[in-house]
């Protein structure tokens, strides 16, 4: 059975070997090719060259390749390196160094607070109201209590989806009428989480945009601030969630999101056993901003706290196709 | 990240000097530029490769013509052999008995729902009548959005909640086309990853049944590399008839396109650019390759532009524009005119090299402004507008309190307006007409 860190359990027998199945194809060609490369154990140009295809091909970005690329070649050459293993475990290295990003720690199971603001956002189709879902049984599983705001007025459907996945997670969702005000539902939200319901964390479910339209990010700010005028210091986590099949606009899509609402983290969506979001390490690497879960599938369960070296690992087996 | 392939590629030939001919090092080292360029815009890896080799073929040796610099020498080959990847405009080709049946697919989030109800949508302006099938029951709520699109449109939608096996959704939705007599059948199947072969078996047997006359793969302008790898997979498992990029109101580069064309072979159709559901226009290879190339979008921007002009207005006013008779009068038209456009980064993103302006305009501020220029212009008497140079010092007063604005504004504005006729006199006997006017008219 394949190396597959992202798929979390819950894979019947049959399912396990429909996968293995689909993926036979695409390891056998190039798992020669790695394999021939890291047992070389000669250190050349071509193994340079290969290393930023592999980066390149997993949408690390080529300023981002190039500098992981030459941060390894120094430390190679530096520390006398002279086995390619070693030299691939210094890429992990330096890898996972750019992702942890100095972050401070993931701030949302916090006892000492009574509320718990997340606010999440992203642009359209990135699965923010899936996410959310998952989040939401995450944290019920823990013992916390939950609630959702369905400020998603726009988009057709979007809190009844939302509904749907409360409705699954066992948390209640707080919602007004479809093409309502967002600020509304969140105001009406944090009352009902504060009051009635007595919730521990509540997630601010937001109307996917493109970060290029003006008046829809002038809009986030607005809930942001509503939110902050009713709890001290909210919201305490803003989230950025990300389909792992986006290349190099997600860049440009973190940093927007940043400038406008602040984005703390970011929540890689849509893993699978190709797409793997490398992009997030040039996010990590020029914005500073860290992954803080991963998403793997559409089950309710499918969603893990983040772990640099797993996905690290995962990210360079990405080659073992074409 | 790169704003502009042109600027860059200038940069390497500046030091070039004038030689008659690209050689083989000249070429090498703009060759870097343009793969930088296009790894940037998100165009596969292995694509990448190729294309480099197809253009330094043409390009080494290529005589370099009188008009153009080596830069541009080598930026129209790129263009054009991007424009030759990126294939020919293609409509849909629904012909045949109808009912027609449009099948869409893709990832999910990719928009294939969104794009669903956009296609009905511009199918019934050509005369047809739609059909719109909910045959994604895996999502929650996808039947749901499809019946609101529906709804919204006002076309119909056939949608058995989420029981029903897909199949048998779109077999008894096809009975109901006929019976109704709908003439196009367009139906929204399941997002899925790539790797669940249970969802594809199903794809693989609707498209049996349904035996469509389009097979349309729905993805996202955003996608990465892995963009081959999603098109070649629905390609070889279903088999796609066309391409449609989502979401290019973004500000990705879109190399997905040139991927994905470059992999299946079919054409992209549609792009989708809002998300409003009139947001869904044809494809226009040679704008697409612009964009990827992070050269702008002059001609989307120019048709804007005409779209929105009326046409005998706007020859009337280039008319005095070249006679230098261009008056505040005419001035405050060409802003409205210009104002119904969009917001003014959105057109500055479209003209090569003003995308970094176009990023540090604050669109919020650059509004405001226009609306204090449209106030002062309109707080004048036609007189007034039409031979600013009676404005004296009492008359500045009474504009300055009539637009709520200072007499500085109004000095500012006529300042600037004095500069612009200057300008568009020298300007009479260049070939600039139409969009220069319209920069003119910014004063920008």
């Amino acid at each position: 059975m394949p190396f597959n860190p992202f798929r979390r359990a819950k894979i019947d027998v049959e399912d396990q070997e429909r996968i293995d199945r689909s993926l036979e194809k695409t390891r056998g060609g190039i798992l020669g090719r790695l394999g021939t490369l890291f047992q070389a154990n000669e250190i050349t140009d071509e193994l340079w060259e290969e290393l930023e295809e592999i980066l390149i091909m997993g949408d690390v970005g080529v300023e981002t390749t190039m500098k992981l690329v030459d941060a390894t070649r120094d430390r190679v050459r530096r520390e006398g390196v002279k086995k390619i293993e070693d030299a691939y475990q210094i890429l992990k290295e330096e890898m996972v160094r750019i992702l942890q990003a100095d972050a401070p720690p993931l701030d949302i199971d916090n006892p000492h607070r009574l509320l718990t603001v997340v606010l999440v956002v992203g642009v359209n189709g990135s699965g923010k109201t899936t996410t959310i879902g998952k989040l939401a049984n995450y944290y019920r599983k823990k013992g916390k209590r939950v609630v959702l705001a369905a400020a998603d007025t726009f988009r057709a459907a979007a809190i009844d989806q939302l509904k749907i996945w409360g409705k699954r997670a066992g948390v209640s969702v707080i919602a007004h009428k479809p093409g309502g005000d967002p600020g509304a539902v969140v105001y009406d939200a944090i009352r009902a989480s504060q009051e009635s319901r007595d919730a521990d964390i509540l997630f601010i479910d937001t109307a996917g945009r493109l970060h290029t339209n003006y008046n829809l990010m002038k809009e986030m700010e607005k809930i942001r601030n509503v939110a902050r005028r009713q709890v001290h210091k909210a919201p305490h986590e803003v989230l950025l969630v990300l389909d792992a099949t986006t290349g190099q606009n997600a860049i440009t899509q973190a940093e927007k999101f940043k400038q406008s609402v602040g984005v703390t983290g970011v929540v890689l969506t849509k893993l699978d056993n190709t797409a793997k979001g490398g992009v997030v390490i040039a996010i990590a690497d020029r914005l500073g901003v860290p992954v803080r879960f991963v998403g793997t599938g559409e089950g309710i369960d499918d969603i893990a706290e983040f772990d640099p070296w797993v996905f690290v690992e995962s990210l360079l087996e990405h080659d073992k196709r074409t | 990240m790169f704003d502009n392939l042109s600027d860059k590629l200038q940069d390497v030939f500046d030091n070039l000097g004038k030689k008659g001919r690209l050689t083989e090092a000249d070429v090498d080292r703009a060759l870097r530029q343009v793969r930088l360029a296009l790894l940037e815009a998100d165009v596969n890896y292995k694509v990448v490769k190729d294309f480099i080799v197809r253009v330094k073929e043409r390009a080494v040796g290529a005589d370099v013509m009188h008009s153009l610099s080596p830069a541009q020498q080598v930026i129209k080959i790129v263009h054009e052999e991007l424009i030759n990847t990126l294939g020919e405009a293609a409509p849909l080709n629904l012909s045949g008995a109808p009912p027609h049946v449009i099948m869409l697919v893709g990832l999910q989030g990719s928009g294939k729902t969104t794009t669903a109800g956009k296609l009905a949508r511009r199918l019934r302006k050509q005369g047809r009548r739609p059909l719109l099938v909910a045959a994604d029951t895996y999502r929650p709520a996808a039947v749901k959005q499809l019946e609101v699109l529906g709804e919204q449109l006002d076309i119909p939608v056939h949608s058995e909640g989420v029981e029903p096996p897909p199949p048998e959704i779109v077999n008894r939705a096809l009975k109901r086309a006929r019976r109704e007599a709908r003439d196009v059948v367009i139906i929204d199947t399941a997002g899925r990853l790539t790797i669940d072969d249970q969802m594809m078996d199903e794809l693989v047997k609707i498209k049996a049944l349904s035996k469509p006359d389009e097979v349309l793969l729905v993805a996202d302008a955003m996608t990465g590399q892995e963009a081959v790898r999603v098109a070649s997979d629905f390609h070889e498992r279903v088999g796609l008839t066309g391409i449609i990029l989502t979401k290019i109101d973004g500000d990705a580069r879109g190399g997905a396109a040139i991927s994905m064309r470059s992999v299946t072979g079919v054409p992209i159709k549609f792009v989708g650019v809002s998300e409003k559901l009139d947001g869904l226009e044809p494809f226009y290879p040679d704008r697409m390759a612009s964009r990827i190339l992070g050269m702008g979008d002059v001609l989307t921007m120019i048709e804007k532009a005409e779209e929105v002009m009326d046409k005998e207005e706007a020859a009337r006013m280039e008319k005095k524009l070249r006679k230098g008779e261009f008056d505040l009068d005419d001035f405050l038209k060409q802003m409205r005119q210009m104002r119904k456009m969009g917001p003014i980064t959105s057109l500055l993103s479209m003209i090569p090299g003003m995308g970094q302006i176009a990023k540090e305009i604050d669109p919020e501020a650059t509004d405001k402004q226009l609306k204090h220029i449209e106030a002062i212009i309109s707080s004048m008497t036609l007189e007034e507008r039409r031979n600013p140079r009676i404005i004296n010092a009492s008359r500045k007063r009474r504009i300055a309190r009539g637009s709520g604005t200072t007499v500085q504004e109004v000095n500012e504005l006529l300042s600037q307006f004095r500069q612009m006729q200057r300008l568009m006199k020298q300007l009479q006997s260049g070939k600039r007409g139409g969009l220069g006017g319209l920069l003119g008219g910014f004063g920008l």
